[in-house]
């Protein structure tokens, strides 16, 4: 537990010592808007199981073919992507820069796939009618509540692209360290995190009788 | 087992995080069967969320490195989260009494 090395404090987590949670401030800074943005999710996931639970006739609108398939792969590209991710730090660790740039364009290629293959989901769906307080379902609400919670997480998928583009630009010419590189990690594993709540909450209980 | 690099943590190998993954792409699988068995569905939210909080567990500690941490990260952040989700769930008997409001047709 010896890790402050600070004179007036204690060396203890739990005395004040100078570093209790023995990490970079980026890194607990990262952690503290996670645990935030967690709760964001949290609401948002309560109040989409407020409105079902209200709602006389929730429409369960997800087909095998194209929802469930394509939110499946969805799955398998994020799960994948938070792997790559995973190579790309332990890369960053060891100093190799050309590997870490490498695994974190393969991270990037899992969250565009993502990207691209819930935007096409979106457009199938508005095509069959779905409109954020309309559809020929059921209770208006759905919409609302699946391009909010959806929307959220595509745009926290979206940013988290762009994030590990610019990591990946800076680390390769110096300017970002490995501790940037896990930094975004810590991030991206997160929006997968979420995604692990929304697919089960919003698509798996909304599957179309057949 | 801290050092006194950066990160100050052990690590997992290679091999711990191909099966971790592995793990959820199981667990993921078995979600998505799941919703084809048409059970009741309070059985399905709780055999749902259930295997989402186990997969939530999994990425936290592994991939997002939690477990190698110190203890007092994880009691900062975990019972909060917790807590304050478990609160929003007084919500709930409002809204199944909001479907007796309803003007019969």
């Amino acid at each position: 537990m010896a890790t402050a090395e600070i004179e007036g404090v204690g060396s203890g987590a739990w005395d004040g010592g100078g570093s209790p949670y023995a990490m970079p401030s980026k890194k607990l800074g990262m952690w503290l808007f996670i645990i935030s943005d967690a709760l964001t999710f949290s609401a948002l996931l309560m109040a989409y199981s407020y409105l079902r639970a209200s709602s006389e006739v929730w429409p369960t609108p997800f087909h095998f073919w194209p929802s469930i398939v394509v939110s499946s792969v969805m799955t398998f590209c994020l799960l994948t992507s938070s792997i790559t991710m995973v190579m790309a730090v332990a890369a960053a660790k060891k100093g190799n820069v050309g590997g870490t740039v490498a695994w974190l364009g393969a991270t990037m290629a899992g969250g565009l796939a993502f990207v691209v293959l819930h935007a096409n989901e979106w457009r199938g769906l508005i095509a069959e009618g779905l409109r954020p307080f309309s559809n020929p379902w059921g209770s208006p609400l759905f919409g609302a509540t699946f391009f909010t919670c959806t929307g959220l997480h595509m745009l926290h998928v979206t940013i988290g692209v762009v994030v590990l583009g610019v990591v990946a630009a800076g680390h390769k010419k110096g300017r970002y360290s490995a501790e940037h590189v896990e930094v975004a990690g810590l991030y991206w594993h997160f929006v997968d995190l979420v995604w692990m709540f929304l697919f089960p909450m919003i698509y798996l209980l909304s599957i179309a009788p057949k | 087992m801290s050092t006194h690099d950066t990160g100050g943590h052990a690590e997992g190998s290679n091999r711990l995080y191909l099966t971790v993954w592995v793990m959820l792409l199981t667990l993921s699988g078995v979600e998505v069967f799941l919703g084809y068995e048409r059970l009741p569905i309070h059985i399905m939210i709780v055999l749902l969320m259930g295997l989402s909080v186990l997969k939530a567990g999994l990425i936290i500690a592994y991939f997002m490195h939690l477990r190698f941490e110190r203890l007092s990260l994880v009691l900062t952040l975990i019972p909060m989260w917790v807590v304050v989700t478990s609160l929003l769930l007084v919500f709930f008997p409002d809204s199944f009494r909001l479907l007796e409001f309803r003007f019969p047709k």
